[in-house]
Order: structure tokens, then C-alpha cells, then sequence
């Protein structure tokens, strides 16, 4: 906390977005509205669109989808006409005469990850009045959720809160009597992990296979239907509302310089009270796990991934990293989805391994080569040596394979499919090999990669 | 970016290699496919959800299904076909009147996942990945799959019945789950809405979250969130821990208020 301006301290948990979730039937617009709900929404539309692109700009928010990317500067990248400006022959079909659009990406499967499920379940209006800002901010007069398929009650949900927005007159045409119209549709995935990926999203909303398009151009020039669109994480935008009633200076009062704000932290695994934990950006794990009840029975802890199973694993030497995106870089790993998945010592960690493997070569799109070979051998390597079949070369060819996949695949579920396995041989090499000392049986005499 | 609206994909002939399936049984779903059409900038938007209204009638994606889709937007069943190969939720093969997943992704897996896939297996006569026990379409009839990860983590081990959640399952609340479906009946899940069948809830999935078919407005109920879920809410709430109060001045915002602007565009 030393990079704050003055030596304030939040409190240990800073619930903004659970902070309705103890209420009975909180997904009501009734009971969002009896707490401040909606007010946000008109302090938006009495502001100038571009004054809200930099107030978000000047909060400091970052994306909670995983990559952090701050979001003001996505919102600003959206190109608008000049002040003034009118379409000409040349230029009526320039990106800042298209339609804008706003995706919010709500296909939560990273493993792990488990927050906005509960949110879109405990508070979906909190979600909406967010679209609505930031559709005015950026001037899309369209908002697509692209909410995952398996969870059909957090569909019922946003469905009944679309639907009641509407009919406050929050959605729809000239929306609080301003002229400013917005449609949201709730849009169910089918089943594809890749579609996570803001690319692969676009595609799939297209209609098409959720495989991720080559960048540039990114979405903020030509994203859905080829015009300027934002995609952005259900927790970023559920953020926003607070921003706006709350202000840039409050927003920066939780959480670090560099990311600030408050952060759901979702614990889970061998842990007393696994559960969701919203605390300021750059909170512990041995913090978290004091707020959590500690190790489940007491079992030490082996290992752990700070924000799901795409980022690098973390051991018990970890446990006083700042959990924010500078933090988790420097040591190492990356904050993710902040999907805390806590192991004790009776997991092994090559099964851990060859499981998330085993997911990611089940979820590669198959678009490009690395991604699709590749997680195809590790996955058959590492089901190998945990047969009792591995030998120490393995270790090597697994490296090498994650090296060839790591920065060689379009999207980011290649480099995300070899965390595990690199960040597992690191830390817990010697449980490798072990494993392959123990086999039951000789190998064969040249062992080949995968082979059964 | 061409590829969107590009001259070659309007001006291609549209072939119709499946124009002797029969689709009458889509006949009562043309108003429900122009709903979804409508709901769009573009029409094509409307597949997935299409797809999801096929299953709804047929439990899965047939051929007829395919040939439907395909009408309904104009484009050519292999362009269909080649969508809905691509997402697990659609079935190639017909679903039991309920559709079981099992989670056995790490974390669940590491917690019991397994074990309950492995005993709901034997249960059903060692049937295995997106197979059926009893005759798809018949009461009792269960087709099972192990899961990746369902978000809830929290709550692991899971497993949904139609994607509902049922949480912290054991071996034995698991069989008991199948026990309960197999003779009929409909058990509750842990937070969604009463259990219906797999192909109401794809009525539900292609966006008709309202009909009476899948419940209605009283589907909408349940608990806000799992008692787990709220546990750092729960401690915050006995500590008297609170996020920092708002300024009274409210939103930083330009002193000077601005005129409303008069649209979006």
C-alpha cells in the first residue's frame, strides 16, 4: 500500500458488487432499485459520452475477464465522428459512421472461475445498468450478453431483469426521456469454451464457429458485423455504475495504484469456507485464507492457481504475493479471473496436470496447428506417465512441446494450455520424475511420444 | 473482414441438397424462428439459438434440424452443419428426457467428480460419454456426460440435471439424484427452478425464458445465491466491514453540467 497517496486502508472485504447479494429475491429491480439502484444511470445520461470514457479512463478500471486491459482506453478506441462531422462519398463507410456495438462476455468456463455466475444470478440488474452506460458512453445503440449455456438459471435471471428494465423504461427507445434508445438481447452460447475469447465470441454471436479471428483488426475497429464494438468481462461492466455514482478518487481508494478497485477473489478447493470473497485489488492469499477459515482439516497447502487454470500454478512460497495484475506478474504468474483453486498435499500434481490438459486439448478450437497437436500429444504424454508408463525424457518432450505451442497459437488458450504443465515441472519436477521411477511396469524399449 | 456481406456470399448459389427432407414437424416453430430473426442486426446471429429451438423439438439436431435452420436463414445446411458439430451442446444423437453432467474437470474432480461419474456409470449399466440409459424420449430415460468446468467451483463437486445445479454432491446424493429421475421423479435442484425436461430448457436457451412451457415467471425463484457463495459477504456483513463511503458530492463529473445531447450516434 506504500503507492497509495496517504496511508488509508480499506477494510479487509469491500463489498460493492456483492453487496446486495445477502438479500432475499436481490435479482428484483425492487429491491436493486431500494439500494441506489438505477441512480448511476442518470447521472450517466446527464454527462457528456466522451466525459464518461475518461472518468473510466481515470478510475484506473481494468478488465476482470483476465488480461486487465484497461477499460477506458478500450471504451476510447472506439472511433467516433468529429464534432461536427458529417459521412461523405469517401468516407460514409469509415468505422466512425458504423453502428457500435457492445458485447459483454458473461461465457464464464475458465476453470475455476466462478464469479459471475452468482452475480448474474444474485444481481443481473447491476450488469444491465452497466450496458446502459457504457452503451451510451461509447454510443452503441446495441448490447449482445453472451452468457454461457450450462447456466440456465443465470439465464432466467437476466432474462427477467432485461425484461423488467424494459419495462421501467431504463431499455428501449428514448430511454429517461433523453433520445437515447438501447435494445439488450440475452444471447445463450452452446457449449464452447473457446468462445471466451473476444474474437471467438464475435464469430459464434456471427452465427458461426467460435474460432478466434486474426488481430488486427481488433473489435474496437471491427468487431461485430465488422463495426466498432467493445467486449468486455460481466464484472467489468457491473463496475461501472459504482464508478460513475461513486467517482474516480473513491473507485482508487480500494486496491493498488495500478489496479485499483475492489476485486471478487473465488476460493475454492481445500479450503473451510470456499466462497466468493470481494476485497481490494492486491489482497493475499494468506490474507484471503485467514478470512476463508484456513486449509480445509488442516492439511498444508501444496499448490494453487491465482486466477484459474491458465495461469501459472503458485505454491506455498506465494502466499504473500499482492494478488493484483503486478503483483501475480512479477512473481511469476498472472491474476487471470482471480479463480483461486486451492490444493492441499494429498493432489498430485502430474494428475492436475494431465486433467487440465486434458480440458484444454478438449477446448482447442482446432484453428491452428500448435494449439491443436500439440495439447493432443501433451495431453496423451501426460496420461501416459500418470499409467505408470512416463520416463524421464518425458519431461523434456513435454517442454518442448510447450514451447512450440506457447506464442505460436492464434489466441491466448495456447499459451493459457501450457501454464499448467510448465509451471507444474518448475515448481514440482521432482514429483515428476518420482512418478516415472515408480512405473509399474518396464517401458518399452524406445518410448514414444503418447503412445499407449 | 470482407468475409462479412462480401459479394462472393451474396452472390453464391444457394444449393439445396436437402430439399427432399420433410420439416413439417418445425411447422408450429416458423413464429418462433422469425422471433429470433428479430432480435438481431443481422440475421445469421439467429443460429445458435436456432439450434437451441431445434433441440427443443427433436432433442437433438437431426438432419431435418440442419434443413430447417437453413431455410429459416438462407444459408446452406453445411454451413449449419458445420456450427452446430462445433458446440457441445448440441446433440448428434437423440437426449433422455434428462440430460446428466457430471463435472470432472480438476478442481471438482480432485473433490469426488470422478467417483460420482464412475458410480453414475455403473448405475446405468456402464453406459459412457453422451450415451442413454432407457429409450431417449421415454420418461425415466437418462443420457449422462462427464463436463468441463460449470462454474461453480465453489460449490465443486457438481453435476446439473438439464444444466441445472445441483451442488456439493457425494457418491450417494448423486445415485440418489438418478434413482429419483429414473422412477420418474423430478428432484429439486440446489438453486435453479423445479426440474422440468432437456428439451424444455433449450425452449429456454433459444430465449423463451417466459413460456408457460418452461416454467413461467415462478421459475425466475429460488435463493439469491448459495450460502458458500455469500461467505465473504456473510463475514463482512459480522465484522461491520464495508467498502469506503461514496463522496456526498456523488459522481466526479464536470462541475458545469452539459447539455444533453440529443442521441447516441
Amino acid at each position: 500500500m506504500s503507492d497509495q497517496p496517504e496511508e488509508y486502508r480499506p477494510d479487509p472485504l469491500t463489498p460493492v458488487l456483492t453487496r446486495r447479494w445477502l438479500l432475499p429475491e436481490s435479482w428484483t429491480l425492487r429491491h436493486y432499485t431500494e439500494l441506489g439502484g438505477y441512480s448511476a444511470l442518470d447521472t450517466a445520461l446527464a454527462t457528456d459520452p466522451a466525459d464518461l470514457v475518461t472518468l473510466v479512463k481515470d478510475s484506473g478500471l481494468r478488465g476482470r475477464g483476465g488480461a486487465g486491459f484497461p477499460t477506458g482506453m478500450k471504451w476510447s478506441f472506439i472511433p467516433q465522428p468529429k464534432p461536427g462531422e458529417e459521412p461523405t462519398e469517401a468516407t460514409k463507410d469509415a468505422p466512425q459512421f458504423k453502428p457500435k456495438y457492445l458485447v459483454v462476455n458473461a461465457d464464464e468456463g475458465e476453470p475455476g472461475t466462478c464469479k459471475d455466475t452468482p452475480l448474474m444470478m444474485a444481481d443481473p440488474h447491476s450488469l444491465i445498468e452497466g450496458c446502459i452506460i457504457t452503451s451510451w458512453a461509447i454510443r452503441a445503440n446495441f448490447c449482445a450478453i453472451y452468457i454461457r449455456g450450462e447456466i440456465v438459471h443465470a439465464i432466467r435471471r437476466l432474462h427477467y431483469a432485461v425484461k423488467e428494465a424494459y419495462e421501467a423504461g431504463h431499455l428501449g427507445q428514448d430511454i429517461h426521456g433523453t433520445g437515447f434508445d438501447l435494445d439488450i438481447v440475452v444471447h445463450a452460447g452452446a457449449g464452447a469454451y473457446i468462445c471466451g475469447e473476444e474474437t471467438a465470441l464475435l464469430d459464434s454471436l456471427e452465427g458461426r464457429r467460435g474460432q478466434p479471428r486474426l488481430k488486427p483488426p481488433f473489435p474496437a475497429t471491427a468487431g461485430l458485423y465488422a463495426a466498432p464494438t467493445v467486449v468486455n468481462n460481466v464484472e467489468t461492466i457491473a463496475t461501472v455504475p459504482s464508478i460513475v455514482a461513486g467517482g474516480k478518487e473513491w473507485f482508487r481508494t480500494m486496491g493498488r495504484e495500478r489496479s485499483p478497485g475492489p476485486k471478487i477473489y473465488s476460493l475454492s478447493g481445500h479450503v473451510e469456507r470456499p466462497g466468493q470473497y470481494e476485497a481490494p485489488l492486491g489482497t493475499t492469499l494468506r490474507e484471503l485464507l485467514e478470512m476463508a477459515g484456513g486449509m480445509k482439516d488442516g492439511i498444508p497447502l501444496k499448490f494453487w492457481t491465482p486466477g484459474g487454470s491458465s495461469t501459472p500454478l503458485f505454491t506455498d512460497e506465494h502466499l504473500d504475493v499482492p494478488l493484483d495484475f503486478e503483483g501475480a506478474a512479477e512473481a511469476g504468474s498472472m491474476l487471470g479471473t482471480t479463480a483461486l483453486m486451492i490444493f492441499n498435499e494429498t493432489v498430485s500434481v502430474p494428475w492436475a496436470v494431465m486433467k487440465w490438459t486434458e480440458f484444454y486439448e478438449h477446448e482447442s478450437c482446432g484453428k491452428c496447428t500448435p494449439c491443436r497437436e500439440g495439447n493432443y500429444w501433451l495431453a496423451g504424454i501426460l496420461q501416459r506417465m500418470n499409467a505408470g508408463q512416463g520416463t524421464e525424457e518425458d519431461i523434456d518432450t513435454l517442454l518442448d512441446v510447450c514451447s512450440n505451442v506457447l506464442g505460436r497459437s492464434f489466441c491466448a488458450l495456447g499459451d493459457g494450455a501450457v501454464s499448467p504443465i510448465t509451471s507444474g515441472i518448475k515448481y514440482f519436477r521432482q514429483e515428476f520424475l518420482d512418478l516415472c521411477s515408480q512405473q509399474q511396469s518396464p517401458a518399452p524399449e524406445r518410448v514414444l511420444a503418447g503412445a499407449h | 473482414m470482407t468475409r462479412y456481406l462480401s459479394p462472393t456470399d451474396a452472390e453464391r448459389p444457394r444449393v439445396r441438397p436437402d430439399s427432399e427432407v420433410d420439416l413439417s414437424v418445425f411447422d408450429g416453430q416458423r413464429e418462433r424462428a422469425g422471433a429470433i430473426v428479430a432480435r438481431y442486426p443481422e440475421p445469421r446471429s439467429a443460429l445458435l439459438p436456432l439450434l437451441h429451438l431445434v433441440q427443443y423439438v427433436e432433442g437433438h439436431v437431426s438432419r431435418a434440424g440442419v434443413a430447417f435452420c437453413a431455410d429459416v436463414l438462407d444459408i446452406t445446411p453445411a454451413e449449419v452443419s458445420a456450427v452446430a458439430t462445433f458446440y457441445t451442446m448440441y446433440k448428434r444423437e437423440p437426449v433422455g428426457e434428462h440430460l446428466v453432467s457430471v463435472c470432472t474437470n480438476t478442481l471438482c474432480a480432485a473433490l469426488g467428480g470422478d467417483d460420482i461419474y464412475a458410480a453414475v456409470r455403473e448405475r446405468l449399466g456402464g453406459i459412457g460419454h453422451e450415451q442413454t440409459a432407457g429409450e431417449p424420449g421415454t420418461p425415466g430415460s437418462l443420457t449422462i456426460e462427464h463436463a468441463e468446468c460449470l462454474a461453480a467451483c465453489d460449490l465443486a463437486p457438481v453435476l446439473t440435471v438439464n444444466y441445472e445445479f445441483f451442488d456439493r454432491q457425494t457418491v450417494d446424493s448423486a445415485l440418489e439424484i438418478i434413482g429419483k429421475l429414473q422412477a420418474g421423479e423430478k428432484p429439486h435442484p440446489t438453486r435453479g427452478a423445479p426440474l422440468t425436461d432437456f428439451r424444455r430448457i433449450e425452449l429456454l436457451l433459444a430465449g423463451f425464458f417466459d413460456d408457460p412451457e418452461v416454467g413461467g415467471a415462478a421459475a425466475n425463484a429460488g435463493p439469491s445465491a448459495d450460502e458458500a457463495t455469500l461467505a465473504g459477504a456473510r463475514l463482512a456483513e459480522e465484522r461491520g466491514w464495508t467498502a469506503p463511503p461514496m463522496p456526498d458530492g456523488g459522481p466526479d463529473r464536470p462541475t458545469e453540467a452539459p447539455d444533453l445531447p440529443g442521441g447516441a450516434s
